[in-house]
C-alpha cells in the first residue's frame, strides 16, 4: 500500500482514511487495474480516476466498501466525504452491499410499452424484492437504457439483454445462477435503420452495410476522406466548412457548432474537445446505433473538432448503460491509433491529437454538458453555474468543445462534400438531416435519417410502418422525457426546429415515441414525472424540490382518477414556472415540459404557454 | 478588483448597469447582487454568505436579466456592461414565492428567520402541499437529529441544502473537508461519508460549519439542549465581544451570555481576521470560565453540554 498521504486540516489524529480497515484483495486488484503503469506518486491528485476507480470496485464486488473507498482516497490523496458524495451519486454504483451483479430491468415508457412490468413481476418472483437480497444476482429498476427499439431491455454487468420475454429473462437466470453467466443473456433483435429524402443517407450511410470493427472497411467506404482534405484546408478553412454547413448542435439544444468552435479556438490553449455520449433521454437510441455501427465516424468527427480549435487530447464520455458502444469505440480508437490516424503526427501532419474514453455510471443530468465535465473531473455530476462556458472555462478549467455524438458523426462528410453541399440539405436553421429514434407502437421501431422537412406522419407511417394493427396514434413523446407530447392532429407537422417549435414541440434529441389509444396516459405522465424526480441531480432548489412536488401531483391525480382539478392545475403551473424560469441547468428547466404538455391532451391546458 | 474576469478577457475598471431603470456603476467583477445593492436595492438570499464564493443552490435571488431566457442568480452573475436588470417583475416574484414554498414544504424552517420571512414576503402556501404528502405512498419518515460527539448535533430535517457548510468546511475555510453532499435529487444530503458518525469523521470541531448554517441543521450543542429544554431565550441574552485567550492571533470572539452563564461563541463576520470563523479553542474552549464558580462538576440539564475540559 502507498504510503498515506498527508489530509488538509488534519491534526495526528488519525482520520476516516487511516482508520479504515485494509480492502479485500478481490478490491485491491480491481484498483491496480486502474492505476495500470502509474506509480503511487502519480496517482496523487488524479481526481479524475475517481470515477473509473469506482467503477472498477462495483465491477468487482458488486458495492463500494468503506475500506476500498479510503484505499481510493489515499491513492488520488482526496477526502473521503468527497468520494463518497461522488460514489452515492450514480445509479449504478452502491455504497452498501448488495447482490454482486445487478439485473437493472428498464421500464421507461417504451419497454414498459413492450411489457417491462411483467417482467418486473417474473423477477421479483425469481428473485425477491428489488435491490434486497444477499444472493449472487439481484435486480432494480432502470430508466431508460436506449434499448427502445427492441425492448424490453435489461442491463447486466458489462452486457445488454434486449427483446426480453418472460422465458428469455427465466432462461437467462437461471443460467446465470448455475454459473454459465456467457452463457445467460437474450437478445438476436435487429434495429430497423431506414432513410427517407435528399441527401439520405448520410449518417446511416455506412451503418449496417459496413463492417463496423474494421478500419480498412470504413476507408474504404469513404472514411477519413473528410480529415485528410481538412488537413490540406488547415483549421481556419475547415471551421470555416463548418461553419458554411449550418450544422447545429444534435442533443437536443440546436446550437450552432461552428460557433461553439470558434469561440473555444480563440481562446488560449490548452484547449479540450469533447464527445458527449451520455445518450440518456428517454426514448433515444440513435447515438448508440452510430456508435455501434460506425465508430470510425464518431472519431473522425472528434479528430476534425479538434483540428478546427487546436486540441490536442480529446475525451469521449460514454454512458455507462452502454457497455457495447464503449467496446466499439475503444476498438475502433486502438485501429486508428494504430494507422496513424489518432497520435502524434496525424497522417504526417503537424497535427497531433489523442482522445480517452470514458464511462458514466448512471446519471441523466450527466449529458448536460458542464456536469458531463465535472463527472470526468471525479465531481459530483452537478451542473455548473453558466457563464462562463465551456468554451471558455469547460473540461479541467480549459477552453473545451463539447459536441453530441450525432453531430460530430456529421462533420466527415461535411469536410468530404463541402459545407455549401450540406447546407443545401433544409432550410432556415434545419440543415442537413437528422436522425430519429422511433420506438413504442410502431410496426418497425428503429433509427430513421430524413431530410429536414419530412411530415412526422410520414417519417411514423412510411419509416416506421404505422401503429401495429392498424391501430390509431394517441400522442407521440416527442424529443424524450424532456420534449413534448404531440397529439394525433399535429402529426403533420414537418420535422424542423421551426415548424415544432411552432407546435409548442421540440426536436430535441429526435425521439419519437409513438403511443396507441390503449395507453393510460397518466401512467406514461406519471413515469416521467418520476424519471424527473429520480434524475434530478439536487443542486438547486426548484428542480431538487420541484420535480419531487410534480410527481405528487401526477401521482395524486392518477389516484384520484383525474381530472386535473383547479388546484393541482395551479400547483403545475407555479412548480412549472419555478423550474424553468429558475432552475440551474436544463434538466429542471424542461422538467415540465411533458407534463405540461400533457395536459393539453388530457383535456386541461396548462396556463404556463411561455416555455 | 480589476482581476481577470472568469472568460479569460480583461474587463474594464468599472461597468454601468441599470437596475429596475437605475444608472449604477460597480467594479467590474462585481455581481448583479452587489449592483443591486449599491444601486439601493436588495434581493432575498439564502445560500449566498458574505464570506463564501456564491454558490447559487438556493434560486431565491433570481432576478430577471434583459436577454437571458431564464431568470439568473444575482449572487453568481458579473455585472456586464449595459446589462438591464429588474428585480420585481411578476416572474421574480412567482420564483421567489416558489422557492420559499418549496423549502418550507421540504424542511423543518421554523428555526430559519430568513426562510420564514421571505415565506411571509412573497405569499408562500407551504400547507398546500400537505395533503399530497399525507397522501403520498412514499411518505417522508422524519430523521432523527445526529447527536453524537459534544460539541454540535446534525439536525438534518432542517437542512435546506444551501452547501454552505460544505464549502466553510472545504478549501474555502477550513480546509478539512469532512463533510459533503452525499445522494442525489430529493435525496441528496449532507455527510460525512458512510454516514459516519463526527467523532469518526474528519471533523476537527471548529465549529465553523455551524456558523454558516441558516438553519439550526448544524447546531451547537448547548443550544441545543436548552432548546429542547425550553431554556433558550435570546431575549435574555447579551453578547460581549473580547478576544480569545488561546493563543497569539488574538482572535476577536463573541461571548452569549444568558442568565450570566455563557452559552455560545461566535466571531463578528466583519472582522479581518476571522472573518466570523475560529478554531475549536475559540469556539468551545470557554467552559473553564464557569469550572471555578461552582461547586459539583456534574452537568445540569440547563447548562451547555459543550462544557468538555479545555481543549490544550
Amino acid at each position: 500500500m502507498s504510503p498515506l498521504a498527508p489530509m488538509p486540516g488534519r491534526g495526528l489524529e488519525p482520520g476516516p482514511l487511516e482508520k479504515a480497515p485494509d480492502p479485500e484483495p478481490q478490491e485491491l486488484a480491481a484498483l491496480e487495474g486502474v492505476w495500470g503503469a502509474l506509480a503511487p506518486q502519480e496517482r496523487r491528485g488524479r481526481r479524475d480516476l475517481l470515477l473509473p476507480a469506482l467503477r472498477a470496485l462495483q465491477a468487482s464486488r458488486g458495492w463500494i466498501s468503506y475500506s476500498a473507498l479510503a484505499a481510493v482516497c489515499r491513492e488520488l490523496t482526496m477526502p473521503l466525504a468527497e468520494a463518497y458524495g461522488v460514489a452515492s451519486f450514480y445509479e449504478l454504483l452502491a455504497t452498501e452491499p448488495r447482490p454482486r451483479r445487478m439485473i437493472h430491468l428498464c421500464d421507461d415508457v417504451a419497454c414498459t410499452l413492450k411489457g417491462a412490468g411483467m417482467l418486473a413481476g417474473r423477477l421479483q418472483a425469481l428473485l425477491g424484492h428489488p435491490e434486497q437480497g444477499e444472493g449472487p444476482l439481484g435486480w432494480s429498476l432502470s430508466p431508460c437504457l436506449g434499448q427502445c427499439e427492441r425492448g424490453p431491455a435489461a442491463l447486466v454487468g458489462d452486457r445488454v439483454w434486449v427483446g426480453l420475454t418472460p422465458e428469455g429473462l427465466e432462461d437467462a437466470v437461471g443460467a446465470w445462477m448455475a454459473g454459465e453467466e456467457a452463457r445467460a443473456h437474450a437478445g438476436g433483435v435487429g434495429t430497423h435503420l431506414g432513410s427517407l429524402g435528399e441527401g439520405t443517407p448520410l449518417l446511416l450511410r455506412r451503418c449496417g452495410r459496413v463492417d463496423p470493427g474494421s478500419l480498412e472497411a470504413y476507408v474504404e467506404h469513404g472514411g477519413y476522406r473528410g480529415l485528410r482534405r481538412a488537413l490540406q484546408l488547415g483549421p481556419e478553412a475547415t471551421l470555416a466548412e463548418v461553419e458554411a454547413s449550418g450544422l447545429v448542435g444534435r442533443g437536443g439544444a440546436a446550437f450552432p457548432t461552428a460557433r461553439k468552435w470558434a469561440s473555444a479556438a480563440r481562446e488560449p490553449a490548452p484547449r479540450y474537445v469533447v464527445c458527449n455520449a451520455d445518450e440518456s433521454e428517454p426514448g433515444s437510441f440513435k447515438d448508440r446505433v452510430l456508435m455501434e455501427q460506425d465508430p470510425f465516424a464518431v472519431l473522425e468527427g472528434l479528430t476534425l473538432a479538434a483540428l478546427a480549435v487546436g486540441a490536442e487530447r480529446g475525451f469521449i464520455y460514454v454512458r455507462g448503460e452502454y457497455p457495447e458502444s464503449h467496446r466499439s469505440l475503444l476498438r475502433a480508437a486502438e485501429q486508428a491509433r494504430a494507422a496513424g490516424f489518432l497520435g502524434e503526427r496525424i497522417l504526417e501532419s503537424g497535427f497531433s491529437f489523442d482522445v480517452e474514453l470514458r464511462q458514466g455510471a448512471g446519471a441523466y443530468v450527466c449529458g448536460e454538458e458542464t456536469a458531463l465535465f465535472n463527472s470526468i473531473e471525479g465531481l459530483r455530476g452537478e451542473p455548473r453555474a453558466r457563464p462562463p462556458y465551456p468554451a471558455q472555462v469547460g473540461l479541467f478549467g480549459r477552453p473545451t468543445v463539447i459536441n453530441n455524438v450525432e453531430t460530430l458523426a456529421a462533420v466527415p462528410a461535411i469536410l468530404e462534400r463541402g459545407g455549401g453541399w450540406y447546407a443545401s440539405l433544409g432550410s432556415g436553421r434545419s440543415r442537413g438531416t437528422k436522425l430519429l429514434s422511433v420506438s413504442g407502437h410502431v410496426v418497425r421501431a428503429g433509427v430513421y435519417e430524413v431530410a429536414f422537412g419530412t411530415p412526422l406522419r410520414t417519417i411514423l407511417e412510411d419509416l416506421a410502418g404505422g401503429v401495429p394493427g392498424g391501430g390509431a396514434v394517441q400522442a407521440v413523446l416527442c424529443g424524450g422525457a424532456a420534449g413534448t407530447f404531440l397529439g394525433p392532429d399535429q402529426l403533420d407537422t414537418p420535422l424542423s426546429l421551426e415548424a415544432l417549435q411552432a407546435v409548442g414541440g421540440t426536436v430535441g434529441s429526435g425521439s419519437l415515441v409513438v403511443l396507441d389509444e390503449t395507453v393510460d396516459l397518466w401512467a406514461v405522465v406519471e413515469r416521467i414525472a418520476r424519471f424527473f424526480r429520480d434524475e434530478s441531480c439536487g443542486q438547486c432548489v426548484p428542480c431538487r424540490v420541484g420535480t419531487q412536488r410534480q410527481l405528487e401531483v401526477v401521482s395524486a391525480v392518477r389516484r384520484a382518477g383525474g381530472p386535473v382539478d383547479d388546484q393541482a392545475l395551479a400547483m403545475l403551473n407555479d412548480l412549472a414556472q419555478v423550474m424553468r424560469d429558475a432552475s440551474i441547468c436544463g434538466l429542471g428547466q424542461l422538467a415540465p415540459n411533458a407534463v405540461q404538455s400533457s395536459l393539453r391532451l388530457l383535456g386541461r391546458s396548462g396556463g404556463d404557454e411561455r416555455g | 478588483m480589476a482581476e481577470l474576469a472568469r472568460g479569460g478577457r480583461r474587463d474594464a475598471a468599472e461597468v454601468e448597469i441599470r437596475v429596475d431603470g437605475r444608472e449604477v456603476r460597480v467594479p467590474a467583477g462585481a455581481t448583479l447582487l452587489d449592483a443591486i445593492r449599491a444601486a439601493g436595492g436588495d434581493v432575498p438570499t439564502l445560500c449566498y454568505h458574505e464570506t463564501l464564493e456564491p454558490i447559487g443552490a438556493c434560486r431565491i435571488c433570481v432576478v430577471e436579466l434583459e436577454g437571458s431566457r431564464t431568470l439568473v442568480p444575482a449572487c453568481q452573475r458579473r455585472a456586464e456592461p449595459g446589462t438591464l436588470v429588474r428585480t420585481d417583475t411578476e416572474r421574480v416574484q412567482t420564483s421567489r414565492r416558489m422557492v420559499a414554498e418549496l423549502l418550507q414544504s421540504s424542511a423543518d424552517t421554523s428555526l430559519a428567520p430568513d426562510v420564514e420571512r421571505y415565506g411571509r414576503a412573497y405569499g408562500s402556501r407551504p400547507e398546500r402541499w400537505r395533503p399530497l404528502l399525507d397522501g403520498a405512498q412514499e411518505v417522508e419518515a422524519p430523521t432523527p437529529a445526529r447527536v453524537d460527539n459534544d460539541l454540535y448535533v446534525r439536525d438534518l430535517d432542517r437542512c435546506i441544502l444551501c452547501y454552505r457548510c460544505v464549502e466553510a468546511c472545504g478549501e474555502q475555510v477550513q480546509n478539512t473537508f469532512a463533510i459533503g453532499v452525499a445522494g442525489r435529487g430529493y435525496g441528496a444530503r449532507i455527510d460525512a461519508g458512510f454516514e459516519l458518525p463526527l467523532p469518526e469523521s474528519a471533523c476537527v470541531y471548529c465549529g465553523n460549519c455551524v456558523a454558516v448554517c441558516p438553519t439550526e441543521a448544524l447546531v451547537f450543542r448547548g443550544e441545543y439542549e436548552m432548546r429542547r429544554a425550553g431554556t433558550w431565550d435570546e431575549a435574555r441574552q447579551h453578547v460581549t465581544t473580547t478576544t480569545c485567550p488561546y493563543c497569539g492571533v488574538g482572535c476577536p470572539i463573541e461571548l452569549h451570555v444568558q442568565d450570566n452563564r455563557i452559552v455560545k461563541a461566535t466571531a463578528p463576520v466583519d472582522d479581518p481576521t476571522t472573518h466570523g470563523y475560529l478554531c475549536i479553542k475559540g469556539r468551545f474552549g470557554w467552559a473553564y470560565v464557569h469550572a471555578g464558580l461552582e461547586t459539583g462538576a456534574g452537568q445540569e440539564p440547563d447548562r451547555p453540554a459543550a462544557a468538555g475540559a479545555s481543549p490544550d
